[in-house]
């Protein structure tokens, strides 16, 4: 099972013929991701890495299934290939831009929401690593060796911390259903509780890790999610102890700016909610073993 | 990226929002002229820094002769003012803004700005003013309003009315309230302002709203299309590290401890500086890399970290995945060659080519201590921390 992508599942590349789409969609296919083509308009019609380019993502969508989507479009026309993707159909999409501004991000928002829950089309990031179902199929920029086949769902804010948690699970041979990255910008696609959601939902995943960061209200609200509507255990972890308030910490989102937006805040809070907290960074493959093994 | 009070009013005059007459300052003379043109008997000398809670800070004055004028200015300008915002280190006054004295009736609290749980804008606003709305959210969150915008439609009317009636504002100047509200609005949407706070919005003698401060923040991932905004931004006013950083295309907080750090990826240099801390060390500075960190890029790197004087040790900490721990290697090598380094250097790398990578290290014939695991590197970054502090204590000695 996992979430959102497996084997099958038809993938179409927005900004496939730039130089960092040719390069990820390359490191996709090697991997065993099901690429069926990808987007630039004006030059549909051509064939790349051996797959056929579209104009639009409504022919990506009618003439070779695509199903999920991922967009390596630069930031100013980042907001519009996703709402492309929404209107022509995509189920699942997968933003990776860094730097989409945030009234942009307001935009697709709103934009999604005028659909049916049950037509809408689920994005994850911007500013994000990606998401992968390990042995089965990667739509991201992830390493995807680092990732062994498993029963825990990851979720979280950061890329290379994600990997640090597949990496510290890998060493004790704990593999991984889905990871999800949501990204680090202020308004994003899905927040850790829609991710939640979905790992709930899932017959594979038995256990989920949260990796959050300072700023914002998600990590507080999935927390909410998981003591009103789990069964399965939530760990996490939550980074920037040491950062100080009101100054950006690279992400654009990872900024404290009003109260309960800390990270000894935001630790206070779960752990009331029930919520397993990795007591540090290194510790994350830990604890999960530890509760997997009281299970 | 925050600009001025006097550019925010500036924009906002623009918008049709009251302002009193002011003009801008760079020396005490400038000043004085400044006043004279305004005419009149008071005049507020405000220093111009990006934070809030200046008057607190003294960077407020009245003044109600020209020579008070040429005093305050000439103790505001070049003066370090600390505010809760500016932190410890406080922020130089190089410009003053100087301002006709209002006649204040009522102060009152107004903002617009992002909310990301609601992933709309919210307008927030009180009677009581003046105050920062912190206090105010802790000890009468009662007193504050707070309208959602939806995005779809942008503010409507009677959205504004009902702020202006929560605002206490009498049926009289209700039209140019709204438009006064309308007009925040619209310059928020169009100039991809992410916080416009007004604090105080006052109503003068006269019965009219004002604008009497204005705090502008610009969302930076919009500045590609707001060129004119980005010609406001103010480098004196931003962390002279932080800046050469962000021109070489990285991103750099500068901190109070003296472990040095360079890490790819926000999330995880965060957390290595969460492990420093709980290794009982204290990080110097947040160091995103990015994910190209070329042998260039990690030069200009250990640079940055290295010309703050204060490290004692620095931390290397790199997640290699579209990367190679083996190219990041020989960054690392050549950067130290290049770069004569005064103090231990701990490096951790993981990921793609890890084994050629630490091979590479190891024979540099560097004195480069590594580390396998995040835990690991923390340890042996603070414990050589430790080495250096207590070899300069026994020198004192």
């Amino acid at each position: 099972m996992a979430i959102f992508i497996n084997e099958t599942t038809r993938i179409v590349v927005q900004g496939f013929t730039g130089k960092i789409g040719s390069f990820h969609a390359q490191d996709m296919i090697n991997y065993g991701s099901n690429v069926v083509g990808g987007i630039t308009p004006g030059k549909g019609g051509q064939t790349h890495l051996g797959l056929p380019v579209f104009n639009t993502c409504k022919e990506a969508v009618q003439q070779a299934g695509a199903e999920a989507s991922i967009i390596f479009v630069p930031p100013a026309f980042a907001a519009d290939s996703i709402m492309e993707s929404a209107d022509a159909g995509i189920k699942y999409c997968v933003a990776i831009t860094d730097g989409i501004p945030t009234q942009d991000m307001m935009t697709v928002k709103n934009f999604l929401r005028r659909f049916p829950k049950d037509q809408r089309m689920i994005l994850t990031g911007p500013n994000c690593a990606g998401t992968i179902s390990p042995g089965r199929a990667m739509l991201g920029i992830m390493p995807g060796h680092i990732y062994l086949p498993g029963h825990v769902g990851i979720v979280g804010r950061s890329g290379t911390l994600g990997y640090e948690a597949a990496d510290q699970m890998k060493r004790l041979g704990i593999g991984v259903s889905t990871s999800v990255g949501i990204g680090g910008d202020p308004i994003n696609g899905s927040s850790h509780r829609d991710i939640l959601e979905k790992f709930e939902q899932d017959p594979e995943t038995k256990v989920i890790l949260m990796i959050g960061e300072i700023g914002g209200p998600q990590e507080v609200e999935a927390g909410l999610f998981a003591k009103e509507h789990m069964t399965k255990p939530v760990i996490a972890y939550i980074a920037g102890l040491t950062a100080p308030e009101g100054r950006r910490m690279g992400h654009a989102g990872a900024i404290i700016s009003s109260a309960g937006e800390s990270a000894a805040e935001k630790v206070a809070l779960l752990k009331d909610l029930g919520v397993v907290i990795c007591p540090t960074p290194a510790a994350m493959g830990d604890t999960v073993a530890a509760v997997l093994a009281a299970m | 990226m925050d600009i001025h009070e006097y550019q925010a009013k500036a924009i906002l005059s623009g918008y049709g929002v009251k302002i009193a007459e002011g003009g801008l300052a760079y020396s005490p003379e400038d000043a004085v002229q400044r006043a004279r043109e305004i005419g009149g008997h008071v005049w507020a000398v405000k220093a111009q820094i990006h934070s809030g809670a200046r008057g607190k800070a003294g960077g407020i004055k009245i003044c109600k002769t020209h020579d008070e004028v040429q005093v305050a200015a000439s103790e505001l300008l070049g003066k370090r003012l600390v505010t809760h915002q500016t932190g410890p280190a406080g922020k130089v006054c190089s410009r003053l803004y100087v301002e006709a004295g209002t006649e204040i009736a009522k102060e009152l609290y107004f903002c617009l700005l992002v909310d990301r749980s609601s992933e709309r804008i919210v307008m927030v606003g009180s009677a009581q003013g003046g105050m920062e709305i912190e206090e105010l959210a802790l000890n009468n969150p009662e007193a504050i309003t707070k309208i959602y915008i939806e995005p779809a439609v942008g503010l409507q009317d009677f959205q504004a009315r009902e702020m202006a009636f929560a605002l206490g504002l009498e049926a009289e100047i209700l039209s140019h309230a709204v438009k006064t509200i309308k007009g925040c609005y619209r310059a928020l949407r169009d100039l991809d302002v992410s916080m416009l706070e007004i604090n105080p919005l006052v109503v003068t003698g006269n019965g009219e709203l004002v604008a009497l401060d204005a705090k502008m923040g610009i969302d930076d991932n919009a500045l590609f299309r707001q060129l004119k905004i980005s010609e406001l931004r103010d480098k004196t006013q931003e962390d002279p590290r932080e800046m050469a950083a962000a021109d070489r295309g990285l991103s750099y907080v500068g901190l109070d401890g003296d472990i040095g750090c360079m890490i790819n990826g926000a999330g995880l240099a965060m957390a290595t500086m969460d492990m420093i801390k709980l290794a009982g060390g204290e990080p110097a500075n947040f160091l995103d890399v990015g994910g190209g960190a070329s042998a260039e890029r990690t030069e200009k790197a250990f640079r940055l970290v290295l010309a703050d004087k204060g490290v004692k040790a620095m931390l290397v900490n790199i997640f290699a995945g579209i990367n190679r721990c083996d190219w990041i290697a020989e960054g690392v090598v050549q950067a130290v060659r290049k770069i004569d380094m005064q103090v231990p250097l701990i490096v951790r790398l993981s990921g793609t080519n890890v084994e050629e990578g630490r091979r590479i290290i190891a024979e540099s014939g560097l004195p480069i201590i590594t580390a396998d695991t995040l835990a690991e590197a923390a340890e042996k970054a603070v414990q050589a921390r430790n080495e250096v502090v207590a070899k300069a204590a026994a020198l004192e000695i």
